[in-house]
């Protein structure tokens, strides 16, 4: 039997779920494009009109951020968000990396089996519990305790939870950064009788060093976009002043569009007030990704180089 | 300088007294400072996560023993003696409904184009990066676009009465967003992990892309997919930032609708993480024991989920390595 062109094009009714699973499954990836155009003009719209109208002395020299009261003062969140972020990251990242390290260096396979759920399970944890434990415990049993804070609600305590929330991703992604070096290179510096220290500060951590960088990144931008932790434990409700002490309370840009948006019944207020929350969120968005622009750049270094 | 084994002693001598010599008998004592620094800081989180659910069952303690049937049924009330969950374990239940319903099969078919039909374009790339990105986007920026399209553009479409776009239709569909790149992103990854072999004897045998895909990539694929999808949930579940702009109920909720009333989906609406952060920021006496009580509520189900989800990805992980 001779095998015609008509029977290699297959069965009519193959060919047409073929096409139509198709077209569906491209849709589908579709929507992601469609959903970062979404979220653009949503903050666009109201941010242009915030932007053209305000009067720019209240966003740069006003006494605080009282969005109700016409005062914009958009330091007023940008300091508490790098207190926030920078509490968190003091915490984070030391303890992060040094997980990374023993559980890519030092762990042994059953350690390892233990140790690295109880992270995940970390990870896990919602931020609202957080902000939770921010308030019964780190506040009054650390920040007051040793710091000695006035006031149970302030933005140490914040950032403290907060990198505590941080912990698990800078861990997880070090280690993936830290064993994606090659065994080789570690072979090499034991074979020139290199201790184990030396080898993991000297060679193994340098060599992932761009994954590590990576790691540090996407937790400051975690960190600066995290709410619910602030806008429990940081005290301040509907505004503040421009404050830079991190034992009193203040207001991040996350928690101070939270706080805007439960201030009344809904996101409401007279003049430019709902407009800001918008602005504040245009401000956050480009922040957050530029953070994540650079640590997408960093983790593809270490991609490239092994 | 040469290196004696004693070997008669045995091998372990053998080796100490090989050590020995390499390190002149001195112990390296920077290393094991090293080492056990490590430990510690890994140590502390879990010291943490003890002190956390010590901290929160001991708060919640009472409320279980007293009232947990009476807890879990009530309603919201502004005297925390009387308040329950309910209200927010139905929203939050329609919230993973919605989870499940969109974003899962939307999630699922976008990874499956990504990785098995997609060309190495430039369009392709830009789609990957879009979706890294939106990952990273805060979540409280998805609430402005669940409030600007869902709350307010959408609002005859979304709600009835006065409910105003704040309902639970508004919700679910913002947190759909929200796990959707997560939901592809996992999913990617597990699709990525089929050996083409498997693809490859498929199509030797004349089926077509989509025929391999079902009968071959998707059930070796699944344990890691399902593994992101109840990660996903877990994160639905715990997310209050952007309930907060799509307008969450923090007081008094008028309606009290059984769990599956279809009629509640268009009225206003209220959330485990959102009572959670009412009942915490409340000063009053006696809601800090019913916040714990909400957060042993939340923490038992998500702990479910995570565990699930670690057990499923280890117990395959192990078997194909």
């Amino acid at each position: 039997m001779a095998i015609t062109l008509e029977d290699l094009r297959g069965d009519r009714r193959r060919v047409r779920t073929e096409r139509i699973v198709r077209t569906l499954l491209t849709a589908a990836a579709g929507t992601s494009v469609l959903i970062s155009a979404l979220i653009v003009f949503s903050l666009a719209r109201e941010t242009w009109t915030f932007v053209t109208e305000v009067e720019w002395a209240t966003v740069f020299s006003s006494d605080g951020w009282f969005p109700r009261r016409g005062e914009y003062n958009i330091w007023t969140l940008l300091v508490g968000s790098a207190i926030v972020t920078t509490v968190a990251m003091a915490l984070a990242i030391p303890v992060g990396l040094a997980s990374a390290i023993y559980l890519s260096e030092y762990a042994r396979p059953r350690m390892r089996k233990v140790l690295k759920p109880t992270l995940e399970i970390l990870a896990g944890i919602p931020s609202v519990v957080l902000g939770f434990f921010a308030i019964s415990f780190i506040s009054p049993e650390v920040v007051q305790r040793f710091f000695g804070a006035t006031s149970l609600f302030n933005l140490m305590a914040a950032g403290l939870a907060v990198g505590l929330l941080s912990i698990p991703l800078v861990a997880s992604v070090s280690e993936d950064a830290l064993r994606s070096v090659p065994p080789a290179l570690r072979e090499a510096s034991y074979g020139m009788g290199a201790r184990k220290i030396t080898t993991t500060l000297r060679v193994v951590v340098p060599a992932a060093v761009s994954g590590l960088v990576a790691a540090s990144i996407l937790a400051v931008s975690r960190a600066v976009g995290e709410t619910m932790v602030v806008f429990i434990a940081g005290g301040a409700g509907g505004g503040t002043l421009l404050e830079t002490s991190p034992l009193e309370p203040g207001l991040t840009m996350t928690a101070a569009m939270a706080s805007q948006a439960t201030g009344t019944d809904a996101v409401v207020g007279e003049a430019l007030t709902f407009q800001s929350l918008f602005f504040v969120g245009s401000v956050l968005f480009l922040i957050t990704f530029m953070l994540n622009v650079v640590a997408s750049r960093f983790v593809r270094r270490v991609r490239q180089s092994y | 300088m040469a290196l004696t084994t004693p070997a008669a002693v045995g091998p372990r001598a053998a080796e100490r007294s090989v050590a020995d010599q390499l390190t002149r008998g001195g112990a390296d004592w920077a290393g094991i400072v090293f080492q056990w620094l490590l430990i510690a800081s890994l140590g502390f989180s879990v010291l943490v996560l003890a002190t956390l659910i010590i901290d929160v069952v001991g708060t919640a303690a009472p409320v279980f023993s007293d009232r947990f049937v009476d807890f879990m049924t009530g309603t919201l009330r502004t005297r925390a003696s009387e308040a329950g969950l309910y209200q927010g374990l139905v929203g939050s239940f329609w919230i993973c409904a919605f989870v499940v319903i969109l974003a899962f099969p939307l999630g699922i078919g976008a990874a499956i184009y990504l990785e098995e039909y997609a060309a190495d374009t430039r369009a392709t790339r830009f789609v990957n990066v879009n979706i890294r990105n939106l990952a990273g986007v805060p979540s409280i920026v998805y609430g402005i676009l669940g409030f600007t399209i869902f709350t307010k553009a959408l609002r005859s479409l979304t709600s009835a009465g006065t409910a105003n776009g704040r309902t639970v239709v508004s919700a679910g569909l913002t947190l759909a967003i929200l796990v959707l790149p997560i939901v592809i992103i996992t999913a990617s990854e597990a699709i990525r992990a089929v050996p083409s072999s498997l693809r490859e004897a498929g199509y030797g045998v004349g089926a077509t892309r989509w025929e391999v895909i079902r009968s071959h990539v998707l059930p070796y694929a699944a344990p890691g997919i399902i593994t992101g999808l109840i990660l996903s949930i877990a994160r639905a579940l715990g997310e209050a930032a952007p309930l907060i702009l799509v307008g969450a109920t923090t007081g008094r909720l008028a309606s009290d609708p059984s769990l599956l009333d279809l009629e509640q989906l268009r009225e206003r609406f209220t959330a485990l993480p959102i009572i959670v952060t009412e009942w915490t920021k409340n000063p009053q006496e006696g809601f800090d024991e019913i916040a714990a009580a909400a957060i042993v509520v939340m923490l038992v189900i998500v702990i479910i989920l995570n565990t699930v989800a670690i057990l499923l990805r280890n117990r395959y992980e192990r078997k194909r390595s």
